[in-house]
């Protein structure tokens, strides 16, 4: 299984280097959505500065939804899907591989993001443990769960606006625990964010859970 | 078994008419009967008599859902039937978690004086709204039965695993709301006397209502799914009664 998803993964990060997608659409959008934010908000740091957390994950949640409609569509070109359905690999495997290539490349955009909220927003980086285990269990959360979503919502016709009506509502305790954890690591009182990383946690695991038994089924049925 | 007997015209009928029968009785008691509360605003009181049943309904019709979409996916009961109950108890849901949001606004206005706070109950609330649309959305995407059966079952397991991580996520976050009316887990209850009759009246009316509701949503699916099969062996039998003309 694991080696199946190595597989995966890699091919997956291959593709996204060579087609360079996330890195041409998927950061600039992520941008565009900062230097929105400023414009809607600011332009006073007093405004900007406490909201940096929520607006930093605010626009990771929209990339996400991008990064998965990207991992689907490679899929769906050329009947990849039915490529990868005969080929044999285990399902568990397929879906551990495209979640982690999702969320290696969530991690990238979160740290090109982080400079932005710094730079755009003047919040002061502190409390980098938390700060990055954080980025980490959420990115593995939003992963597991677009993965499942993704493929649900492959078959549809109107896949475009479905996907994110399932994502966006189940990744609302991701946005708010990541938010808050990130709230208390840039106040500096990264102390006091157990119960939020806790709370990542715990979704990343529920998530990676529910993938792993039932992306098989889904995998055969679109 | 029991879904056949429900199903019948007549029973659905006496359902229906003893449905009507509660809600008639339980406003009737709300409005004219019961005392005004101290410590609440003029009459808003009697919104307790709606609000909490709607609630629960709301409750019951998810974990039906829930059940169902557990029973079509577990290989020893899976049938049809479950697929359909898991679809009639979510769209009978959504309405009623509508319902809930705008009962819970009204009364947010009267006592807390704004139509909208960002209450844990609340907040979860509005997000299974969102979170079930979705799940009805999906259960539209076009397919093979099984297969779309197949594919709602998960989304609705999926949908309701994070109902309980989205209530610890916002109630960390803050709370507002006040204590539940009626303990569930002990029994006891914090309204008595004649208030104490009409909310249970209000249990029982709304949760008639619901299977009311629910019966022919689902009676409707299965009638669906059988004009299908009649329709293409009608089609059949007129094709093959062309070519042997």
């Amino acid at each position: 299984m694991l080696h199946d998803a190595v597989l995966v993964c890699r091919k997956d990060l291959r593709i996204e280097l060579r087609a360079k997608i996330g890195l041409n659409q998927v950061a600039p959008f992520a941008g565009a959505v900062l230097l929105l934010f400023g414009l809607a908000l600011g332009p006073s740091r007093q405004a900007l500065e406490p909201a940096a957390a929520g607006l930093f994950w605010v626009a990771v949640l929209l990339s996400a939804v991008l990064a998965v409609q990207r991992s689907f569509a490679v899929e769906s070109a050329h009947a990849a899907r039915d490529g990868l359905r005969l080929s044999g690999l285990d399902p568990a495997g397929i879906f551990l591989g495209k979640g982690a290539a999702i969320a290696a490349q969530l991690l990238v955009l979160e740290a090109l993001l982080t400079a932005g909220v710094a730079l755009l927003f003047g919040a002061r980086l502190a409390g980098g443990i938390v700060l990055v285990s954080s980025c980490l269990a959420a990115s593995i959360g939003l992963a597991a769960v677009g993965v499942i979503y993704g493929v649900l919502s492959s078959a549809a016709r109107v896949k475009e606006t479905l996907l994110p009506l399932l994502f966006l509502p189940v990744a609302a305790p991701v946005l708010l625990g990541a938010t808050k954890a990130w709230d208390d690591a840039l106040a500096g009182r990264a102390g006091s964010s157990g119960v939020w990383m806790s709370l990542l946690a715990v979704f990343a695991v529920l998530y990676v859970a529910v993938g792993t038994v039932a992306f098989g089924p889904l995998l055969e049925d679109t | 078994m029991m879904l056949r007997r429900i199903n019948s015209d007549g029973a659905l009928r006496v359902l229906g008419t003893l449905a009507l029968l509660g809600m008639i009785a339980t406003v009737w008691l709300g409005l004219f009967v019961t005392p005004n509360a101290v410590g609440y605003a003029d009459g808003t009181v009697r919104l307790l008599y709606i609000h909490p049943p709607l609630a629960w309904v709301m409750f019951v019709a998810y974990g039906m859902a829930t059940l169902s979409s557990l029973l079509y996916l577990w290989p020893r009961t899976r049938h049809p039937r479950f697929d359909h109950l898991a679809g009639a108890s979510a769209e009978v849901g959504v309405v009623f978690t509508g319902l809930t949001l705008v009962s819970g606004s009204i009364w947010g206005r009267t006592t807390w004086g704004v139509w909208w706070a960002w209450d844990p109950l609340l907040t979860t609330t509005a997000l299974l709204f969102v979170l079930y649309l979705g799940y009805l959305a999906i259960r539209n995407v076009p397919g093979d039965p099984e297969t779309v059966a197949r594919r709602s079952a998960v989304a609705g397991l999926v949908a309701f695993l994070d109902v309980p991580v989205v209530f610890f996520a916002v109630s960390w976050w803050r709370s507002l709301h006040q204590g539940p009316t009626v303990n569930l887990a002990t029994g006891k209850s914090y309204v008595h006397g004649s208030m104490a009759w009409t909310l249970m009246l209000g249990f029982v009316s709304f949760t008639l209502t619901y299977i009311w509701l629910m019966a022919h949503r689902y009676r409707l699916a299965v009638l669906r799914d059988r004009e299908g099969d009649e329709g293409l062996e009608a089609a059949l039998a007129e094709r093959w009664a062309e070519a042997v003309r």
